[in-house]
């Protein structure tokens, strides 16, 4: 089962908790890694407790906030949402990671005769 | 933005610990419940929907530790984390820390205070604005004191006119005596010292007054009303700090003197110009009145332009130099200075004699440091056998060896930080101490002070210290192999040797330093004690002058000279006989300049007949003495001594010191090459001048340098510039003063309070500087020598407890107390000989460094070395046998069943 789940790559846990949250509306932080997981079809060799790294690094720069609720089943959490500044910065890192990964998609696509 | 944002958040998080942990917390719990349920619902047993959420959590201190280091700061978290440690462990053992501390802190203070004076006295500029402007313009050395180091007043307004490179020159009278005002308040006259300046001397120097005004042109003026300008400490202690004194006039000198002003504390004529002397006041000198005549009587101080160079200010000088005349009115004095009128920085003239001791004294307290930093390696070693488990634990718990050896540097610097605390309270004492020694003859010395600079290098030395009595020991302890040293249990075993054998080195080189110390310090103890013992061609002790006041008329105008000295004499006799009958009175005399004072010369009187050679540069220097003089200071006279009968109408006499006398003998025939009752005459002066007498040679300049030339000229016949009186007697100079005193006040009531100083101290102010350093470097070595006695005895010490078994099975096998002790000892004695020879050979090096520093002994004298070799011989055996005691002592069963 773990042997074919994907490393994540430094930074990348960001993007996907910013995409996740620009999406979802508020969600607490188990909710984050859940859907993280199901989206990637639990492809990702995710470690749930990396989250809160992430979650600190994001909200200490302004991009999401945080505040305490209460989860449907009355339990209480803390709950993340992006900020406007935060779906900026998405936006920039989602152009970013395109066009960094539609290169490495033509480099590893380049045959021996150097055709694309 | 972000990162501005994150940062101002890392702060803030750094201090919110305990609130975002708790809320950190929080979050984990309501993370792991909430998949507990989502495990439950999908119908996991309990365990399992436990077991399987902390699965997809991971680690759970690790993603806390994970989100901390994403939020706060944790470098700074870490280092905190290692000086809280670092306070704890030390804390935990009392005595290596006291200790430690201790070592440290008189290796830093003695470290600082030496700074501050090398500080104060070379690397500060003096206290002046742009004082790297001002220049000290003075002739090439000569033989004839002060004269030979002056100029006349014609030549002063030449040179001023005449060079280019100045923005102004000043400079002051340079033949002022101490106790030279008198002044009455009522009461007993108040005596004081001023100095003459010339009235730009101020501005030139760049100083403002504290209160009221300092001259203008005019008060330097013929017939100008006079004014005085006081020191900022004569001041305080004679006016009482009057807020008010400015524009008050006082009776000094008999003239009712307006204070025109109060100097700043932070200029102190006498720590700059003329160390060791207290100067309480300075006054206008008047360059056109009556020292006009005088000749030589003005030193220069110069500013240059800015822009300026020394070489063009040197080209400058020289050609003015030829223009400048002795005398306008004598055209044949015209050209006498050329070659000798030579601008040096100021603060060369200032401080560039000491240059080289100060940076002996330097070297030496940087060797105390290395000596205690050594030590402190073989205690931290020491301790790093004891810890090594400790550290390996850590390091077996996943501690990386960067955060181990910075757990250790952290001590370090803890240990470190606390020695530098109390070497700056130590240094700050001898700082303070040594800046109320107003007796040592150091430029300067007054303004001694803990400044920003010292506390700045007080911080390097100690990060220095921390990183080189910590790094050796950190490394090795970081760097041993984990197995091995956790199942290393005790003596024999590999770590515990190869501890000891680095603990060897560093006591090898321990003793090393401390006989390099030794040394150095043993031979400025010899000079000095050579320099105690030089025939100074006069008696210092038992003997002791006052300022004598009297007037003889000498200034009035209209003055007979006949009449004045016949007054003079009058009055001197009344003095010389008052004094001589006071009860332990042996000799008494007077003479106007005194040796080791001022001086100056008159010319060269040559034998009769015989053409002075030109451009005879040395003079012999002249004192004005009463009949009894030369007994009275305790000098061998060769001849007869003045009497009274010697007046101003007799055959003119002289006596003039031996290495003048054969001087003059090698310019013509006397019969036994005997000066004694010949004829010599002066150039400028046609009389013939009798050798009643020839006096052995004084050190009238510096003790250590060569008795000079003298010619003593009798005060019944020449002018004296104010009388010193000088008594000899069995009695102590404390003992004799009030009845002296008493008599003077007796003849003259307006004598002053004035001093009664001993001969000697004239004799000790002379050599204090050399004294100073002396005692500075001893005590260094002192130092020395205790820190490494200690550091023998703590490696020997050491080595007997790690031994404790063997020597129990040698004991058990039948070996006798004194073999045990004779074994310790010896290893003692044999670390010490191979640090003795090592630094024997650098003591030679060191001993040739500092060979200009010596007096009258060899770098290589025999007795230092011989002598240092046996001391710490001495103290080796010493710091030996205290551990051999013990390790005799070691009953072979206890040793056998312990560990």
């Amino acid at each position: 089962m773990a042997e074919n789940k994907l490393d994540l790559l430094q930074g990348t846990l960001d993007i996907m908790v910013l995409q996740t949250l620009a999406t979802m509306g508020a969600l607490h932080g188990y909710g984050i890694a859940r859907r993280i997981e199901q989206v990637s079809g639990d492809t990702i060799l995710l470690n749930q407790g990396t989250i809160y790294a992430s979650l600190v690094r994001l909200q200490q720069r302004g991009w999401i906030s945080a505040a305490w609720g209460t989860s449907d089943n009355n339990r209480k959490a803390k709950y993340y949402s992006i900020t406007k500044a935060g779906r900026g910065q998405l936006a920039k890192d989602a152009a970013y990671w395109r066009r960094l990964s539609s290169v490495v998609d033509r480099v590893l696509a380049m045959t021996a005769e150097g055709e694309f | 933005m972000g990162a501005m944002r994150e940062a101002v958040n890392r702060v803030r998080s750094f201090f919110g610990k305990q609130q975002r942990d708790a809320e950190l917390d929080a979050e984990v719990t309501a993370h792991l419940e909430l998949a507990v349920e989502e495990n439950l619902r999908q119908g996991m047993t309990p365990e399992e929907a436990r077991r399987q959420a902390l699965i997809r959590f991971g680690g759970v201190p690790q993603a806390k530790e994970q989100q901390r280091a994403a939020r706060g700061l944790i470098q700074l978290d870490i280092l905190l984390q290692d000086f809280k440690y670092a306070f704890r462990t030390l804390g935990r053992d009392p005595g290596f820390t006291v200790v430690a501390v201790l070592i440290l802190a008189l290796g830093i203070g003695a470290n600082i205070a030496v700074f501050s004076v090398v500080n104060t006295i070379l690397l500060r500029p003096l206290p002046f604005p742009n004082a790297q402007q001002l220049v000290w313009i003075a002739p090439p050395p000569a033989k004839c004191g002060m004269s030979c180091a002056t100029y006349s007043t014609d030549a002063y307004d030449t040179f001023r006119v005449q060079s280019r490179s100045y923005q102004d020159v000043t400079g002051y009278f340079a033949f002022s005596s101490p106790d030279n005002l008198s002044l009455n308040r009522g009461g007993a006259p108040i005596p004081a010292t001023s100095i003459d300046v010339i009235a730009n001397f101020f501005q030139v120097l760049g100083v403002q007054p504290a209160m009221g005004r300092l001259f203008t042109a005019d008060d330097g003026r013929s017939g100008a009303a006079p004014v005085i300008v006081l020191s900022d400490a004569w001041w305080r202690r004679q006016f009482a700090a009057d807020p008010a004194i400015v524009g008050k006039a006082f009776d000094i000198n008999g003239r009712q003197t307006t204070v025109i002003g109060v100097l700043p504390a932070s200029f102190d004529f006498g720590a700059v110009f003329s160390p060791g002397a207290k100067i309480d006041a300075i006054t206008p000198l008047d360059l056109y009145g009556p020292p006009r005549d005088e000749g030589n009587i003005i030193t220069f101080i110069g500013r240059l332009k800015p822009g300026i160079s020394l070489p063009q200010a040197r080209d400058d000088a020289a050609a003015a130099a030829p223009h400048m005349c002795w005398n306008n009115k004598q055209p044949r004095t015209c050209g006498n200075y050329k070659d000798r009128v030579v601008p040096v920085p100021l603060k060369d003239y200032v401080s560039g004699r000491l240059r080289r001791s100060l940076v002996v004294l330097w070297a030496a307290v940087g060797m105390i440091l290395l000596i205690a930093c050594v030590n402190l390696s073989n205690l931290l070693l020491a301790r790093a056998a004891a810890r090594g488990k400790e550290f390996a634990m850590r390091g077996a718990l996943g501690a990386s060896r960067t955060r181990i050896v910075g757990q250790l540097l952290t001590e370090s610097l803890v240990l470190s930080g606390a020695g530098a605390l109390l070497g700056l309270s130590l240094a700050w004492v001898l700082v303070s101490w040594l800046a109320h020694q107003g007796s040592v003859a150091l430029p300067l010395l007054s303004s001694l002070r803990i400044d920003g600079a010292s506390l700045g290098w007080t911080v390097l030395i100690a990060i220095f210290a921390a990183l080189l009595f910590g790094l050796v020991p950190g490394l090795r302890m970081a760097g041993g192999n984990l197995q091995e040293s956790l199942k290393d249990s005790g003596p024999g075993s590999g770590q515990g040797r190869k501890h000891e054998r680095i603990r060897s080195i560093l006591v090898v080189s321990e003793v090393a330093l401390a006989c390099v110390l030794l040394v150095g310090a043993g031979l400025l103890l010899h000079s000095f004690l050579k320099v105690l013992d030089v025939d100074l061609g006069f008696e210092p002790t038992r003997a002791a002058a006052v300022k004598v006041d009297y007037d003889d008329g000498g200034n009035t105008p209209g003055a007979v000279k006949a009449d004045v000295i016949a007054r003079r004499t009058a009055i001197f006799q009344q003095i010389l006989a008052r004094v001589s009958s006071i009860p332990g009175v042996e000799a008494v005399g007077m003479s106007d300049f005194l040796p080791l004072g001022q001086n100056r010369s008159w010319g060269t009187p040559f034998p009769k007949g015989v053409q002075p050679p030109r451009n005879l540069l040395s003079g012999p220097l002249v004192y004005v003495v009463t009949p009894g003089y030369i007994r009275a200071m305790g000098s061998r006279l060769h001849g007869r001594d003045f009497t009274w009968d010697d007046g101003p109408n007799s055959q003119r006499v002289v006596m003039i010191s031996a290495s003048f006398a054969r001087f003059l003998a090698g310019f013509t025939h006397w019969p036994n090459n005997d000066a004694v009752g010949q004829i010599i005459a002066s150039g400028s002066s046609s009389n013939d001048l009798l050798v009643a007498g020839v006096v052995d040679d004084v050190h009238e300049e510096s003790v250590e340098g060569e008795g000079g030339w003298q010619i003593y000229y009798p005060s019944t016949q020449a002018y004296p510039e104010g009388e010193q009186l000088v008594v000899r007697s069995k009695l102590t100079p404390a003992a004799l003063a009030n009845s002296v005193l008493l008599a003077l006040r007796e003849l003259n009531p307006k004598q002053p309070a004035a001093d009664f100083r001993p001969i000697q101290s004239l004799v000790d102010r002379a050599t204090s500087p050399r004294r100073f350093f002396m005692l500075l470097v001893a005590a260094f070595a002192a130092l020395g020598l205790l820190l490494a006695s200690l550091g023998i005895y703590g490696v020997i010490s050491y080595s007997v407890t790690q031994r404790t078994q063997e020597i129990g099975i040698r004991m058990a096998l039948g070996a006798t107390q004194s073999q045990v002790q004779r074994n310790v000892i010896g290893r003692a004695l044999r670390l010490v000989s191979i640090g003795i020879v090592a630094g024997s050979v650098a003591s030679l090096l060191v001993a040739r460094g500092i060979a200009a520093l010596l007096f009258a002994t060899a770098p290589t004298d025999l007795l230092t070395f011989a002598g240092t070799i046996l001391l710490l011989g001495a103290v080796a055996f010493l710091a030996g046998y205290l551990p051999a005691r013990r390790a005799s002592r070691i009953n072979p069963m206890a040793a056998l069943r312990s560990n």
